[in-house]
Formats: structure tokens, sequence, C-alpha cells
């Protein structure tokens, strides 16, 4: 079955109902040992909104981003995703990450499961969705990012480009209300940055809620709402992305621009 | 698409070029292989005599073992011994019905693409075994009971090289999830008894399942003597298994843990449907090792009075009836455990060809 590619569920109910707040970050601080890695973070983001975080290497991103679906720990402060707060609490763990999607770096697919399967697994066992009606929606999602032709490889066989979209089909598979990216296409040759940015600027056009950590500035300003900057695990400036690029205010913000562009 | 007409160089393989190219390159290439060609010419032929040639397989008893060969005689008389120890005769379809069915379960597995053998696989690790339990001891559903100390043989081997398989391999896996877990006590507890089991030899082990084990039990409650055996060996095996499969655990990179936690899989379903089954195939060689020490070590049993295999034919070489066969004992029971741990080998490495999906190249 084909869906064309201007009608998503997820379009639909969020130009219906876009929550304010759907993840609250209050004061968050986190320390590996005694070393502070996240400063007094505090960030509110809307449904359907979508933030690009960047940052100078060890500022943070990777570890902020992580503490979202409680992959690291935070150690002060408050995380609130969808009304749901992450404390030590399992329940609430497994609730917050069924609803938000995560796409690595190295993509991380499961190398022993077909790309189907792959995608398939997490919505049978987690959402109880019955296999068929699982592998249906995975084809659709494969569809999305334009590789169902590759349903029955396994990640091996892939291109890094090819693995990483399934990456994404494999997040989406979970339906998720969020969608958070740790620098997608950085473990990509250049030819192949391209067309998993594609399908990320699709999906932005869908009304997803995401947080992207990149370096992929185009990508910034063509799609992001805001722009953050992180450094030495603060949030150092927070603006829309034409504001950000044209006249950044602090000056490690104007360093950092300088060096990258 | 254009076919090349290019093909590869052609390597000259003909016996006369292989022989120069590979047996008598270099003088003391030449020489190896003639000393070597000179100790199998010497040996191969007398060895064949030996076993076959002028080997005696009929007769009717040791009077007629009379020729330079082996007494294949001996083993031939004596099979039905070797085979179910001192287990009623009357009673032995019992064993030859579980002996039938480990066939049907387990070699199918050789034969690619025979319908359901996966299924026939499964079976042999869950069916079989209940059927074993109810069909070998008997004592219900009108089976007559036949005593464990009446067991022995390659039956009583199989018993136990089986279940101490079937046991150790899920009792190591949770050890080492144990041993990596976040919990304190439970990590403690699986690293003190790993390490405790892992450094006491197996006799040792065997002594005190037959010796301590009752002293330590409350009054009243006793185990027969082989399943404080089983007992002992699965547990000692367990320790072992379970450090093999640590090292598996250890090769999947952290990734895989965080891509399944974060699509919200919980620990059970993380391990069991992601860890697990990539840990389990990256350790195979180490795991089937361990079954086929297992296997061989089933033998100490000897030494707390359970005849098996070669308990069996150690006791009927002593017997006064035959004389100067300990050879061919002790040559029929190598081969017994030759056939089946190569059995295991070969398995193992369709399971490894058949589960390979890295596709490396
Ligand atoms: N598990 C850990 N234990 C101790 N320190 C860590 C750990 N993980 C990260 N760090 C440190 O925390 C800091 C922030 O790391 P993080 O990975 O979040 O940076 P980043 O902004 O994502 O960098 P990059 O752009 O290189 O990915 C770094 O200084 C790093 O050395
Ligand atoms: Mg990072």
């Amino acid at each position: 079955m084909g869906t064309t590619m201007t009608q998503h569920p997820e379009s639909k109910d969020s130009q219906a109902e876009k929550k304010p707040g759907i993840i609250r970050v209050e004061g968050m601080h986190k320390w590996y040992g005694d070393f502070h890695v996240l400063k007094d973070l505090n960030l509110a983001v809307d449904q359907g909104e979508r933030i690009v975080i960047c940052g100078p290497s060890g500022s943070g991103k990777s570890t902020f981003i992580r503490c979202i679906n409680r992959l690291e720990e935070h150690q002060q402060g408050r995380i609130i995703v969808d009304d749901v707060e992450l404390t030590d609490d399992v329940r609430h763990i497994d609730s917050v990450r069924r609803e938000v999607g995560m796409v690595f770096q190295h993509f991380n697919l499961f190398p022993h499961l077909t790309v189907l399967e792959n995608c398939c697994l997490s919505p049978i066992w987690v959402r109880k969705v019955p296999r068929r009606e699982a592998e249906a929606a995975a084809m659709e999602y494969l569809e999305r990012v334009k590789i169902p032709d590759q349903a029955t490889k396994y990640p091996g066989q892939l291109s890094g480009g090819q693995q990483q979209r399934v990456a994404i089909a494999r997040a989406l598979c979970m339906k998720p209300k969020i969608m958070l990216f740790d620098e997608p296409t950085s473990a990509l040759d250049p030819e192949m940055i391209k067309e998993v940015l594609d399908v990320m600027v699709e999906l932005a056009g869908s009304g997803m809620t995401m947080i992207c950590v990149t370096h992929e500035m185009g990508f910034a300003k063509t799609v992001a709402d805001r722009v953050i900057f992180m450094d030495g695990g603060e949030i150092v400036e927070e603006a829309p992305p034409s504001e950000f690029f044209s006249n950044p205010r602090e000056a490690r913000t104007q360093k950092f621009l300088q060096q990258i562009l | 698409m254009s076919e090349s007409t290019i093909k590869p160089p052609k390597k000259y393989t003909g016996p006369v070029k292989w022989m120069r190219t590979h047996l008598f390159s270099t003088w003391y290439n030449t020489l190896l292989t003639l000393v070597v060609g000179y100790v199998l010419i010497t040996n191969v032929g007398p060895l064949l005599n030996w076993l076959l040639f002028d080997a005696t397989f009929q007769g009717a008893g040791p009077e007629d073992c009379v020729g330079e060969g082996a007494c294949w005689l001996f083993i031939n008389q004596r099979l039905n011994f070797f085979i179910y120890g001192f287990y009623p005769d009357e009673l032995q379809w019992r064993v030859d019905v579980m002996f039938a069915l480990l066939a049907v379960a387990f070699v199918p597995q050789f034969i690619e693409r025979f319908p359901g053998r996966k299924w026939l696989g499964i079976f042999g690790m869950t069916g079989l075994p209940l059927i074993g339990y109810i069909l070998i001891p008997g004592g219900i559903l009108g089976l007559e009971a036949v005593e464990s100390s009446k067991w022995g043989g390659l039956m009583l081997t199989l018993i136990l090289a089986y279940i101490g398989i079937l046991a150790s391999l899920p009792i190591g896996v949770l050890l080492a999830l144990g041993r990596r877990s976040d919990m304190p006590i439970i990590q403690g507890l699986c690293v003190v008894f790993i390490e405790v089991w892992r450094a006491v030899p197996l006799i040792t082990v065997l002594f005190m399942a037959s010796v301590m084990l009752p002293l330590f039990l409350p009054e009243g409650m006793s185990f027969e003597k082989l399943v404080r055996a089983l007992i002992g060996i699965t547990l000692w095996q367990s320790a072992y298994m379970a450090e093999v499969i640590r090292g598996g655990l250890q090769a999947i990179p952290r990734g895989q843990y965080e891509a399944a936690g974060a699509l919200g899989l919980g620990y059970w379903r993380k391990m069991g449907l992601v860890i697990l089954p990539q840990a389990l195939k990256l350790v195979i060689p180490g795991i089937v090792n361990t079954f086929i020490a297992l296997f061989k070590d089933t033998t100490l049993v000897l030494i707390i009075g359970l005849f098996d295999i070669l308990g069996t034919v150690q006791s009927t070489i002593a017997d006064p009836a035959w004389q100067n066969v300990a050879i061919e004992g002790y040559v029929f029971v190598a081969f017994c455990f030759w056939v089946f741990c190569f059995g295991i080998s070969r398995y193992s490495q369709n399971l490894e060809r058949k589960l390979d999906t890295s596709h490396k190249t």
C-alpha cells in the first residue's frame, strides 16, 4: 500500500491540538562523577516545534538530548515529557520512551534482524500491534524514507545513508510524538547526507516535534523554528534561525559561527 | 549491462603439478614427504589389518577370538550392556524409543531444507526430555519402574550429557546477565557462584554431590545418586557457560543496548530480542567447546559408582572370561565419543553459517 507524501497520520492531530510544552526542561544539571557536564538547562518545546542544537564538540549536546529519553540520568532539576516526569520510576521511563523516537549517529540497527524486522520489533513487542499490521505500517514508513525494496535485506547489506533512513523509519514505526536526532548525518559520506536530510526535511514538514543535534546549518536554516547554541554544558544562545545566523548576540556564538561557516 | 569476456587466469592443477608444488618443491619438503610417506605406508596397513582384515566379528564366545586382529566379537556380544547398562531386557524398548526420538529430532538438523526441522529441534529441547522423564524411569502411567541404579552405558552417558547441556545453557545465560547486572546483590551472588564453582575440579564436585550433599539436605529429603551427580555437573558447567556467554555480551556495542532502550524495550525484551541473539551467535564456538567438554567429562561419574559407557566397558574388560580385549574396549569407547562430539561440532558449524548476517566482505 502506498501513501502519498502529503498525508501522514501525525500531521492531522498535530494540526488539531498544538500542545504547548510537550518537553519541559527546568533547571536541569548533570554530572559525570565530579565533572559538571550540563549546567542549569532550561528549555520548553511545543508540539510541532523543530529545534536544532549546535555547539562545539564536548559541549554536552548529546548528553542533553539523551537525558530527554533517559539514556542518561540527570541529577538535579526536572524533565517533563508529554506530562510525564522522568524519575527513577521505570514505568515513567518506559512510557516516555514509547513516545520519543531517537536516531543515532551510528544508526545502531540490529544486525541480526532484517530491515523489516528491525522496524516491527518494537511495535509488536512494546505496542502489542499484531504482526501483520505492524509489517504493513513498517512498509509504509519504509516507502516514506524511499527504501521499501530493501525490506528483506540485513543492515549489513545497506549503505550508510540507507541504514540511517531505516533507523528513522524504525523510530517512526513506534508512532512517536517526538523525534530526537543525534548528529544523524555526521557518520555519512557527503553524497549520502542529502538523502537523509531530505527525509528529515520531509518529516519536519509533517508536523513532527523534532530536536536535532546537527552541524548541517543549511538544514537548520530551512527547517528549524529555533536554534540553540550550547557551549561548556550551558545554553548560550537561543534564537530563530534568521536571527541566529545573521545577528548572533553572544561572542561565543559569533566565534563558533565564524569557524563553521 | 555488458558481460565482461575476460575470465580470471586459470590455475593449472593437474596431479603432477600439484605434487610438485606441494610435496616436492624444496629438498626439505621432499625429505618430509618421504618420511611421512614411509610412516604412513608402514603403519596404515597393519592398522587396517588389525581393525578390519584380521579382526574377528562373529563367533560364539571368547574362544573364537584367535586371530591376529581385533576381537570385535567382544563388543558385539556385550553391546547390550554397553548401551543399556543393567536396564531390564524386556523394558529396553523404552530406551530405544528415546534413541529413535533423539535421531528424529536431531538428524534432520544436518539436512538443509528438511521440512519443519526447526520444530523438530524445538521438540528435541522440550518434548523429548519430558517424554524421557516419564519413559525411562517409569513408575507412572502403568510403566514398570526402573531404578536409576540400573541405568548405564551409552544411555546414561547421553542422559547426563543431554540434561547437563540443556540445563547449563539457560542457567549460564542467567548467571552471565546477573554478573553484568546493575543490582549489586544480584551481581555479587552471581560472581560468587561462578567463581566458586569454576575453581573446583569436577571430580570434587561429584564426590561432594554423592557424599556431602545428603548431609546438608533436610531430614527425609534425599535424591538419588544420579540426580545428585546431574545437579553437580549442571551447576559446575553453568559457571563455565556463564563466562563464555559474558564474553559475548561484552562484545555487543553499547549502541545496541541504547537503541533497544530508546525503542521502549524493557530489560528482558532488550536482552531476549536484541542482545542475547547477537551475543550467543558470537560465542557459538565457545559454547560448543563447553558442550563437548561436558560430554566427555560425564565419564567422571565413574568414580561415584555410576556406570556410563566407559564404566560398562571397563568393568567388562576385567571379566576373566575375556582376555586382552582392553584395546578393543577403549577404541570402541573413544569411537562412540568421537561420533557424538564430531556431530555436535558439525552441527554448530552449520548453525554459525546459517545465522551469519554480518555480510562481511
Ligand atoms: N560516559 C561518560 N563519562 C564521563 N564523561 C563523559 C561521558 N560521556 C560524555 N562525557 C563527557 O561529557 C562531555 C559532553 O559530551 P557530549 O558527548 O554530550 O558532547 P557533544 O556536545 O555531543 O560532543 P560531540 O559534538 O563531539 O558529539 C564531554 O566532555 C565528554 O568527554
Ligand atoms: Mg555528540
